[in-house]
């Protein structure tokens, strides 16, 4: 993958080096045809989280790759996974791999978040730019709208016009604030992409991940959370979704 | 809408509410009497229902009154409250009534007008079978004259033998003559569905069995001899119909056994409401959303207030309401005619009433029970699956040994257990329970409503799928994707249903994918159910009929196509003015020609729900147009032809064909275009097969003759006269 970002490539492996886990990972690295990226190991012993997180900021690193399981068990969801540790920790941008496979399968569309949010605009670039480095096709924005911004409640057929009427000059509103953010992305980074603007009415962080599965994105870019407690997680919302259940490979820009 | 519109459904409605008041007053009677209140507070519930509700509801054609559902629960809770004192138990009962009222009309102030959907449809139905059941046994033996056995469903039932018995050898003769009034009330509700007279049809079953009671009586006392049946075994009316209220008593209101009276009351109505409001909004001929928490609110305030007279619970009924529905009424005003109308009578007619013997009420709430819990509904649990009627048995026997609310408890649970016993996966459910699991949007391409679901979508989560429908127009064309979706129950199999007909009434359309995928995949981990009720119906067991044959030889003949078991086209009598209240349930041995311009076939329909449903089944003949034709309706003339099918439209003369104006009863919404297409060859055309009965909807003819299957030789002749049919008017 640095391959395509021209970036040098960092390997971690926590725990002791042993020979024979060398002699593994050199086979791998060696069963990598093309050209080589410029790599390096680190071998470290100590806490998974503590090493990944040192090493990112002593690599000075812009992206980490951790592989992650695709649903959290119960246990687990509370006391927080290895990935989940350290996507809420890591300075850096992160990308979440659920389906690592042998053979590279081409990224071909992707859910970017349209979130009213000061991050939204670095991420929908982010977006573009990781996009048209893999050579994708379409990227998807999706507005997701808290259904409460409707303050009309359907009961009967009167309220129903009122309520889709209110949800359209909604969508129109903030599908201008996306298209603004649309026009000062830079040309070159665009690409062919074949962009779309999705407006969702629901649960915020939620919707976007069922989306994502539902139209089969290879790709999810979401904007780095504010720091999450323990109550978040009792009373899950935005990106705790899509940690509990992750969709696809997801990016999280920070 | 102009005046003389206005005027006109002004009339409709009042004409809706005369009929139902007709219907209302002996079923208010007897509900009453069934619940162990005096008979007046059922009228006095019809009375302020009819008047609050049209004042204050949400709802557009249902009728509210006393309802058979509250039947156990408050004569439980006379019986309970009162220590077996009838008197006492009733003002404590009324106490309770008044309280559910405000607790309902805090229930509508919290939006729940979803409440229904939380309890599985199945353990629902099983439930009011146990209603029904324990009504009927209770009400078979007053039908018999016997006033005074108590007792427990089961014992009842062992008791019939004994009833039957003890008429026979020590019955009076007043107790026969009341016996005898009963069984035969119970006949006329049973046959008269049956009976398809236009005549007899004018005046609803329940009336029939007053005025037969009445006619016994003035029988009698024509003779001189005075009516033969006891005193007790007639209705009793208070002397001054509106001196001393009863005064509510509240002084148990420390006890639990009160609350817990009030709040089976409370959930019991609701229930009732919320779901006679589902019925009669399919039934609606303007297709209109009723709000169900506005309607909650009013029902509330009038129970308060009927509490406080003396009467019962208010609910919304299924029955009334589509008897209403069914005679044109179009908006609240005729519920609040129904109110008036009840209210003029039982004040005319008080002295007529006390001779009415309580043997012939309780013949309309025997066979009310019967409805509720009649063998087709554990036929039709039965073919849904095995799990339904082990659901539905287990809360029908829980609620009959118990109480309601143990009994639907019960049935929930298990419910929660077959769900969890199927997909072999608890964790399945407890993980993802509070989970949201909901994706609704509107495609930005195809304007279409995409609806997601994931995880599970049982009775327990349903109502953030039905939030989410709610708020879709449902003019709009809607795809609710299960392919995510690892289970899906029945509950929300069947509220899927009642959403697609919902949205094709209204021009839209809601379908559901995914389903057929779980179906096949074998490898998917659980065993995910497509249970449509109306696929597992073998209609067609074992080789065809010799009808069937001849058909299929007749369109061979015509070298026309058939098809035993084509699929139900819902929507296909809707486009007609005269059916507009009729629901298609199945249509079979369908004969089509190639062209698919003409085709015959076998359809069931009913109009109308539960004791006022008429099952319809015949044989149409549909004739598509290529040109268009005015809408009209032709038929042979008869007086009183259900009085006006289109509301403000007339027979139309044709001053040129005098005879066939005499003779023919032609309807449409434009007189001179309908003149103008009966030209001199139609009009003689049309005499010539004077015997169908043809429907235009402007783009297609339907053509039927009798209201029962035609044989092979009448469907040839109904063929032959299509075919002619088509050439005259498209050439």
């Amino acid at each position: 993958m640095s391959v395509l970002f021209n970036a040098s490539l960092v390997m971690v492996h926590v725990g002791e080096q042993t020979t024979e886990k060398a002699a593994a990972l050199e086979k791998i690295i060696a069963g990598f045809d093309g050209d080589l990226p410029n790599y390096r190991v680190l071998w470290q012993a100590g806490n998974p989280v503590d090493v990944l997180l040192h090493a990112c900021i002593s690599q000075k690193a812009n992206l980490l790759i951790l592989g992650a399981i695709k649903r959290e068990g119960l246990l687990k969801y509370y006391l927080g996974s290895v990935a989940r540790k350290l996507t809420r920790k890591a300075p850096c941008d992160v990308l979440l791999l659920i389906k690592p496979s042998v053979v590279r399968v081409p990224c071909a569309s992707a859910v970017v978040n349209g979130l009213a949010h000061p991050k939204t605009e670095e991420a929908i670039e982010r977006a573009f730019y990781v996009l048209s480095s893999l050579g994708a096709q379409k990227l998807t924005v999706v507005e997701e709208i808290p259904e409460d911004s409707v303050a009309i409640k359907v009961d009967d057929d009167r309220s129903l016009r009122q309520s889709t009427i209110a949800k359209e000059r909604i969508k129109l509103r903030e599908n201008s604030r996306v298209q603004a953010i649309l026009k000062h992305i830079p040309t070159n980074i665009k690409g062919r992409l074949e962009v779309v603007v999705q407006p969702i009415f629901g649960t915020r962080g939620y919707s976007i991940g069922h989306y994502a599965r539902v139209v089969r994105a290879d790709l999810l870019v979401m904007n780095a959370p504010r720091k999450l407690t323990l109550w978040d997680r009792l009373f899950p919302h935005d990106l705790e979704y899509i940690l509990s259940d992750l969709p696809t490979d997801v990016l999280i820009v920070r | 809408m102009g005046r003389k519109t206005k005027f006109a459904h002004l009339r409709s409605n009042i004409f809706a509410g005369f009929v139902v008041s007709l219907i209302a007053m002996p079923l208010a009677l007897g509900l009453a009497i069934a619940s162990g209140f005096p008979p007046i507070a059922g009228i006095i519930a019809s009375v302020v229902g009819g008047l609050v509700v049209a004042l204050f509801g949400g709802s557009y054609v249902t009728i509210t009154g006393p309802g058979n559902g509250l039947v156990v629960v408050l004569l439980g809770a006379v019986t309970v409250l009162g220590e077996g004192d009838m008197q006492a138990g009733y003002l404590y009962a009324l106490a309770a009534v008044i309280l559910s009222g405000v607790l309902l009309l805090v229930f509508g102030f919290l939006r729940f007008g979803s409440l229904s959907d939380f309890f599985p449809a199945t353990a629902l139905q099983g439930m009011l079978s146990a209603i029904g059941i324990t009504i009927l046994l209770k009400q078979l033996y007053v039908m018999l004259g016997d006033l005074t056995t108590k007792g427990a469903a089961l014992d009842l039932f062992l008791g019939i033998p004994d009833l039957i018995h003890a008429l026979i050898t020590d019955g009076t003769t007043g107790q026969w003559y009341a016996a005898a009034i009963g069984v035969a009330s119970l006949f006329i509700m049973v046959f008269y569905s049956n009976i398809r007279n236009r005549f007899f049809h004018l005046v609803p079953a329940p009336m029939w069995v007053v005025l037969l009671a009445l006619g016994f009586d003035a029988y009698f006392s024509f003779f001189g001899q005075g009516n033969p049946i006891s005193k007790e075994l007639l209705i009793s009316l208070p002397e001054n119909l509106f001196g001393g209220l009863p005064t509510p008593n509240f002084s148990k209101w420390n006890q639990s056994t009160f609350w817990g009276v009030v709040l089976s009351i409370t959930l019991i109505s609701s229930i009732e409401s919320l779901l006679s409001i589902k019925a009669v909004d399919k039934l609606d001929p303007q297709k209109r959303r009723s709000n169900a928490n506005k309607d909650m609110k009013a029902l509330g305030l009038a129970t308060v207030v009927s509490g406080f007279l003396g009467g019962m619970n208010v609910v919304t009924v299924i029955a009334r309401s589509s008897v209403n529905v069914n005679n044109q009424a179009s908006n609240r005003s005729a519920n609040f005619f129904h109110a008036v109308f009840l209210f003029v009578m039982v004040l005319v007619f008080q002295d007529q009433l006390r001779r009415i013997p309580l043997t012939a009420l309780a013949a309309i709430l025997v066979y009310t029970g019967y409805k509720l819990a009649s063998p087709v509904i554990f036929v039709r649990m039965y073919q849904i699956g095995k799990e339904q009627l082990l659901v539905f048995l287990t809360t029908l026997i829980a609620t009959l040994l118990t109480d309601l609310i143990t009994g639907i408890l019960i049935g929930l649970a298990t419910t929660f257990a077959v769900h969890v016993v199927l997909n072999k996966a608890f964790w399945l459910f407890s993980r993802n329970l509070l989970k949201p699991n909901v994706l609704m949007y509107k495609e930005t391409e195809t304007q279409n409503y995409y609806v997601g679901v994931i995880h599970f979508c049982t009775f327990l989560n349903f109502y953030k799928l039905k939030s989410k429908l709610d708020v879709i127009p449902q003019d709009m064309r809607a795809v609710v994707d299960f392919s995510l979706c690892s289970f899906v129950d029945h509950t929300v199999q069947e509220s899927l249903q009642n959403y697609e007909g919902l949205f094709e009434r209204k021009g839209g359309a809601l379908e559901i994918i995914g389903l057929d995928v779980h179906d096949t995949d074998s490898s998917h981990p659980f065993a995910v159910r497509t249970l449509r009720p109306m696929k597992t119906l073998r209609v067609f067991g074992g080789g065809r009929t010799k009808r069937q044959q001849q058909l299929e030889a007749l369109a061979q003949e015509h070298g026309w196509t058939y098809t035993e078991a084509p699929k139900t086209n819902k929507a296909l009598l809707r486009g007609h003015p005269v059916y507009q209240t009729a629901v298609v349930e199945r249509m079979y041995n369908m004969l089509e020609e190639p062209k698919n311009s003409l085709s015959l076939f076998d359809i069931t329909y009913s109009e109308g729900a539960f004791i006022a449903k008429e099952n319809v089944q015949t044989t149409f003949l549909r004739v598509t147009l290529e040109k268009p034709i005015p809408i009209f309706s032709f038929d042979r003339e008869l007086l009183l032809e259900k009085l006006s099918h289109l509301a403000g439209v007339h027979d139309i003369d044709f001053p040129d064909f005098p005879e066939f104006s005499k003779d023919f009863y032609v309807q449409g919404d434009n007189p001179t275009k309908v003149r103008a297409f009966f030209n001199a060859k139609m009009v003689s055309f049309f005499s010539a097969y004077g015997f169908y009965h043809v429907m235009s909807n402007g783009k297609e003819l339907l053509v039927r003759q009798f209201l029962r299957p035609a044989t092979p030789a009448e469907a040839a002749a109904m063929i032959e006269f299509g075919l002619a049919l088509k050439k005259k008017i498209d050439g």
